[in-house]
Order: C-alpha cells, then sequence, then structure tokens
C-alpha cells in the first residue's frame, strides 16, 4: 500500500469569535505515526475533522501527497477514520460493518467477504463476523472500528480519541495493537488524545496544540525532555518550573539566569547520585504520598513556590519517615535541567 | 445461593408495587368505559333489527350492497394516499430539520406544528376558499394565465386528500424526526468517509435506522386517515364517499343502527388488519440485519 505525506498549511478555523484552529501548519510524511496531543478545546480533534472534511476551514489549504483536498468531499478523500465513540452502524452485524466500504466500491461480493474476514482476523476478531455489535464488548467494538477503517486500504488513516472508552489495562495494550497494526502497513496515521502517555508510547512524532496553535511538534523524547513553552512542560508531565533565584548549583558555580524546567522524577535526595555542575533546591517538606512505584514529596521553597519531588520506592527507603515540616534539599543532575526560552515563571 | 427474604421488606416491595399500578387505574377506567363498552353495545346492535330482535340481516344487507364496497376502496384509497404523500413529503423534511442546527429546528418546527393548533373544522373550511372555482389559487393560476380554466381542485378525492394531508404531515412527521435526530451523526460521517455518496448514506444508514420512526408515524396516518370524516365530507363535496360518511348516512338519513354498526364493525376491522399487517411487516424487517453488500 502507498501511503502519502499530509500537508497542513495556515489552517484557521473559528467558530464566532472562539478561534479553533489558528494559522496551523504542519507537515507530515508518508508512513509517519503522528499524534495532536493537547486539552480539550485545543483543536486538535477541530484539526483531525478539517483533514477528514466535516469541518470546512476558513482559510488555508489541506494537501494529501500532491493533491489539494481543502474543499474536496469527505467521501472522495479516501481516508480511513476511527471515531471515539467508534460509529459502527447497529443495523449491521461485524463483517457487515467491516464489509460496508467495499460493498460501497462495487467490490464483488465474495471477495468483499474474503477481505473482510482477512481484515477481522488481523485485528483478532476470528469468529466474531456474524456476531451483532450491540452484543460486543468495547474493546472488540474498537476492533471492528479499525478493521473498518483499513479494508479499504486507505492513503491516510485518523483516530480521534479511540482509546478513551477503554478501561486503563485494555488500553494499554491497544496502545501497541494499533502501533503495530500502523507498522505492519505503513500508513500515515494522526492520532488524537488528550492523553500524555498514550501519545509518548504510540507517536513518531507529537503536536502538541493548546488554543488552536501548535506549541510543539518534536519526538516523544524531546517533547518531554526539552519542552519549547511552559504549556507543554507542564503539560506533559510532572514538571517544576522554578525561577532562577530559587536554584544554585551544587558546586557553587553561577546559574544560568534563565527560567528552568525539572520533572519531578529527575530529583535524587542523595547529593553523591548528582554530578557537582547538578542544581539543588532546598525547601520544607509540605506533604508526601505513597504512589507505590514511587512516593511524591511536595518541597515548599523559600520563595513560596511549591516543587514535587518524585523518589522511586526503590531508592526511597528513608521517605516512610519522613516528617512534614522537616527541612530537605533535592539535587537533580544538570542533563536534566532544561531551560525553557522566553518562558517567565 | 439463596437468601431469606425478610417478610416486612418483601411487603413494602408488593405495596410500592401495586402503589404505580393503581396509578394507572382513573386512565384504565375511562379507556374501559368509553372504549369498551361502546364497541360491545355495537356488536350488540349489528345483530339487532330495528324491532330489537336478533337478526343476520344487518350483515347480509350491508355486505350485499355494492356501495359499501366502493366506500371501502374510497377509504383504503384515501388512507394510502395520503400516507404515500407524507411519506414523500415528510420523510426529507424530517431529514433537513434533524440537520439544521436546533435553534433553526425549533422554528421551523413550531411552523410545522401551527395547523396542530387551528380547530379541524376552520383548517377544512380553510381549504375550501383557497382551492373553490373562484378561490384563491384558482384566481393565480388563471390570473397568470398558467391554466385557461380554474382547476377542480375541490368538492373531489384530489380536495380531500389535500385536506387530509395537510392533517397528517405534523402527526407523521413528529415520530420521524425523533429518529433521524436519534441518529448518530458519526455513523453518517463514517459512512461518508469510507466513500458513500449522499444517496448512499441515505440509503444504508438514515433510512434503515429511521424505519421505526417511520413506521410508527405510518400507523399514525393510517389510523386516523381510515376514520376520517370532516374533511371528505366538507371537500368531498358528496362525491367523496368513504366509510365513514356512508355510517354518518346510514344514522342520521335513514335512522339504521344496524347498518351503521355493521358499518362501523368493518371500519374496526381494517384497522385491526392494518396494525397487524404493520407490526408484522416491521418485525420481519426487524430481524433482518441490512445486507450491505447492497450498498
Amino acid at each position: 500500500m502507498k501511503s502519502l505525506p499530509i500537508t497542513i498549511d495556515s489552517v484557521s478555523k473559528a467558530y464566532g469569535s472562539y478561534v479553533a484552529l489558528d494559522d496551523v501548519s504542519l507537515d507530515i510524511q508518508a508512513g509517519e505515526f503522528l499524534t495532536l496531543l493537547g486539552p480539550s478545546g485545543s483543536g486538535k480533534t477541530t484539526l483531525l475533522m478539517a483533514l477528514a472534511g466535516f469541518v470546512r476551514p476558513d482559510s488555508g489549504k489541506l494537501l494529501l501527497g500532491d493533491r489539494d483536498i481543502t474543499r474536496l468531499a469527505p467521501n472522495k478523500r479516501d481516508i480511513g477514520i476511527v471515531f471515539q465513540n467508534y460509529a459502527l452502524f447497529p443495523h449491521m452485524n461485524v463483517l457487515a460493518n467491516v464489509a460496508y466500504p467495499l460493498a460501497l466500491r462495487k467490490t464483488p461480493r465474495a471477495e468483499a467477504r474474503q477481505r473482510a474476514l482477512a481484515t477481522l482476523a488481523r485485528v483478532k476478531l476470528d469468529g466474531l463476523a456474524e456476531r451483532n455489535v450491540a452484543a460486543l464488548s468495547g474493546g472488540q467494538r474498537q476492533r471492528v472500528a479499525l478493521a473498518r477503517a483499513i479494508v479499504f486500504e486507505p492513503r491516510v488513516m485518523l483516530m480521534d480519541e479511540p482509546l478513551s472508552a477503554l478501561d486503563k489495562n485494555l488500553r494499554e495494550t491497544m496502545q501497541y495493537e494499533i502501533r503495530r497494526l500502523h507498522d505492519d502497513l505503513g500508513i500515515t496515521t494522526i492520532y488524537v488524545t488528550h492523553d500524555q502517555r498514550e501519545a509518548l508510547i504510540m507517536s513518531d512524532r507529537i503536536a502538541v496544540m493548546n488554543s488552536g496553535r501548535i506549541q510543539q511538534i518534536d519526538t516523544p523524547q524531546r517533547i518531554y525532555d526539552r519542552p519549547s513553552t511552559r504549556f507543554v512542560a507542564e503539560f506533559m508531565g510532572e514538571a517544576n518550573i522554578v525561577a532562577p533565584g530559587s536554584v544554585r548549583r551544587i558546586d557553587g558555580a553561577e546559574v544560568s539566569r534563565e527560567t528552568l524546567m525539572i520533572r519531578a522524577e529527575s530529583f535524587h535526595l542523595d547529593a553523591k547520585l548528582v554530578g557537582g555542575d547538578g542544581v539543588a533546591l532546598e525547601g520544607i517538606l509540605r506533604a508526601k504520598a505513597f504512589r507505590g512505584e514511587n512516593w511524591l514529596l511536595t518541597l515548599a521553597l523559600d520563595g513560596g513556590q511549591e516543587v514535587l519531588v518524585c523518589i522511586p520506592a526503590a531508592l526511597a527507603g528513608g521517605c516512610a519517615e519522613l516528617a512534614a515540616g522537616r527541612r530537605m534539599t533535592a539535587y537533580a543532575p544538570a542533563a536534566k535541567v532544561h531551560a525553557i526560552p522566553g518562558a517567565m515563571a | 445461593m439463596t437468601v431469606t427474604v425478610d417478610p416486612a421488606l418483601a411487603a413494602d416491595a408488593r405495596r410500592e408495587r401495586r402503589f404505580f399500578l393503581s396509578l394507572s387505574l382513573p386512565a384504565l377506567f375511562i379507556v374501559g368505559l368509553a372504549a369498551i363498552l361502546p364497541i360491545l353495545w355495537i356488536i350488540r346492535q349489528s345483530f339487532l333489527t330495528t324491532g330489537g330482535e336478533y337478526t343476520v340481516g344487518n350483515y347480509a344487507k350491508v355486505l350485499s350492497s355494492g356501495l359499501t364496497w366502493s366506500a371501502l376502496v374510497t377509504t383504503l384509497e384515501l388512507s394510502l394516499g395520503t400516507l404515500a404523500i407524507c411519506i414523500l413529503l415528510g420523510t426529507p423534511l424530517a431529514l433537513a430539520l434533524a440537520s439544521v442546527r436546533p435553534r433553526v429546528a425549533n422554528v421551523l418546527m413550531a411552523f410545522v406544528m401551527l395547523p396542530l393548533w387551528t380547530a379541524i373544522l376552520v383548517r377544512t373550511y380553510g381549504w375550501l376558499v383557497l382551492l373553490r372555482r373562484d378561490g384563491l389559487i384558482n384566481a393565480a393560476l388563471t390570473g397568470s394565465g398558467l391554466t385557461a380554466e380554474p382547476l377542480p381542485l375541490v368538492y373531489n378525492f384530489t380536495g380531500t386528500l389535500i385536506g387530509m394531508v395537510h392533517y397528517m404531515l405534523p402527526l407523521f412527521l413528529l415520530p420521524v424526526y425523533a429518529a433521524m435526530r436519534d441518529i448518530d451523526q458519526n455513523l453518517i460521517r463514517a459512512a461518508a468517509s469510507m466513500g458513500a455518496t449522499l444517496g448512499q448514506v441515505m440509503r444504508t444508514v438514515i433510512m434503515p435506522l429511521s424505519a421505526g420512526g417511520i413506521f410508527s408515524g405510518s400507523i399514525i396516518v393510517l389510523i386516523y386517515s381510515i376514520g376520517f370524516f370532516i374533511t371528505p365530507a366538507v371537500l368531498g363535496g358528496g362525491k367523496v364517499n368513504p366509510l365513514s360518511t356512508r355510517i354518518e348516512r346510514a344514522l342520521s338519513t335513514f335512522q339504521d343502527w344496524g347498518s351503521a354498526s355493521v358499518l362501523g364493525i368493518l371500519l374496526l376491522v381494517l384497522m385491526a388488519l392494518i396494525g397487524v399487517m404493520l407490526l408484522a411487516a416491521r418485525r420481519l424487517l426487524a430481524h433482518n440485519t441490512v445486507d450491505a453488500s447492497h450498498a
């Protein structure tokens, strides 16, 4: 299957005074798995629906390969879509649902059936072909939706929070399966989610969106370790944004006068585990919580700012005995201290 | 595992059930009094001569009369004609209402419902004003030169049908609109994303999923229009005679309670037959999942 690159060129969309998409540009390579990540109302679903053809942009261009699809009807775009609520046809059984796009293309009946069955096997739903959609579990419905979106071999696949209705364990299984399916088919995929872990696990690249704009596009690792804005830093995990004045170098050298981002899990309680070029933060222990794999400590710095410190349970022998109100120091290695350009703490 | 039931709690549950059941009693009483008793009385009447003796003569007289059968045909023609036009006009209208923004839909819906707030007699005479030879519509048609002669729009089958459709359309629309509004918009989007044209979306998604509403609307239209009296009486001009006008004539002109009762029973049987047929058709449809390969 030949998959295609996607170009989103300065697309804007407003609903009255509410700007859903604010001059969004984005290039997605052929065969790439790109995630649009952001809180609700950030414009990620609007952008996906614009690509699908269900939202008409106010301005800008959408290209599929070399072809301008901005004004193309949704049914001519040849894009597979998995909807948040699956959108399975309740009046058709599993096989009829999956064979539906083939039937629309006048595929001979026997061939359509055979291809639908093969696709069902691919998403591990063998034997459920004759089942009524209403009789399926959430995970099975998700797989039917997936099968239906890929059975007609579209050039691009769009997924709108497809796993948000599933429970945690199933969601994690499906994350790996969707990614494996993508790798097998090599189909350009745009995936929308508000779950940063899901985005990190699944994506080649992540585009973090907020208030209709793309804040940052990069690999999961760089988005996590080197966020370009305070919003990205805080959205991607437990981030501490600290003013330059509240940090000192362990070896006493000068600290750069920039706003810094240090993730909660970057801290150690033992200075020996951090090099001399690392930083130290001093404060009073306000609260502590045991979270299974780690302890979360809340430190109040002298300036009043609270900092979250996450210590792996394996290294946190003494955490259980720490009493609130005691003064302590947390250390972070230099490699984990990231200056956020232009951000004010 | 068995659970021992506390008799006091079981009694509470029983009392609760009885209370809710008792709420239906006033309505049941009225329905029983106002519907079942008269029907029983009509059945009895249909077997009595004017003198009060038992007879099957009423049936023989009514069923052997050609007038009865032509009235039956007229009744069916009017009902099915009304239904067909309601489906043809109402289904697209319901689809339009279901696709526009809710605010707009509410305004349009108010217009559709407006006729329901007017008494049927007023509306029927209103149509008379519009449809007469010298009425507004014919005046406009001949005045603008579209037709040389006024069209025969009233005091005939056409006029009766117009009046009946006008009355039935909102009642047909309501269940169809409700069914279409409940269709998940994402189903339509999903079908489109897989390549379905508007026509294919209609045929494979919207129509099958609103079939329940269309059936309900059809039952309402048929049951009402089988017994329609005022509209054929006024707009039919004596030339359109369904069973209802025959019943009226048997009573007011001939004081023939026996024949009128037989005609009334005929009407009841007709309604029951249509009801059973529609329900059977609906069940048949529900058991066949739509085959996508006919898309």
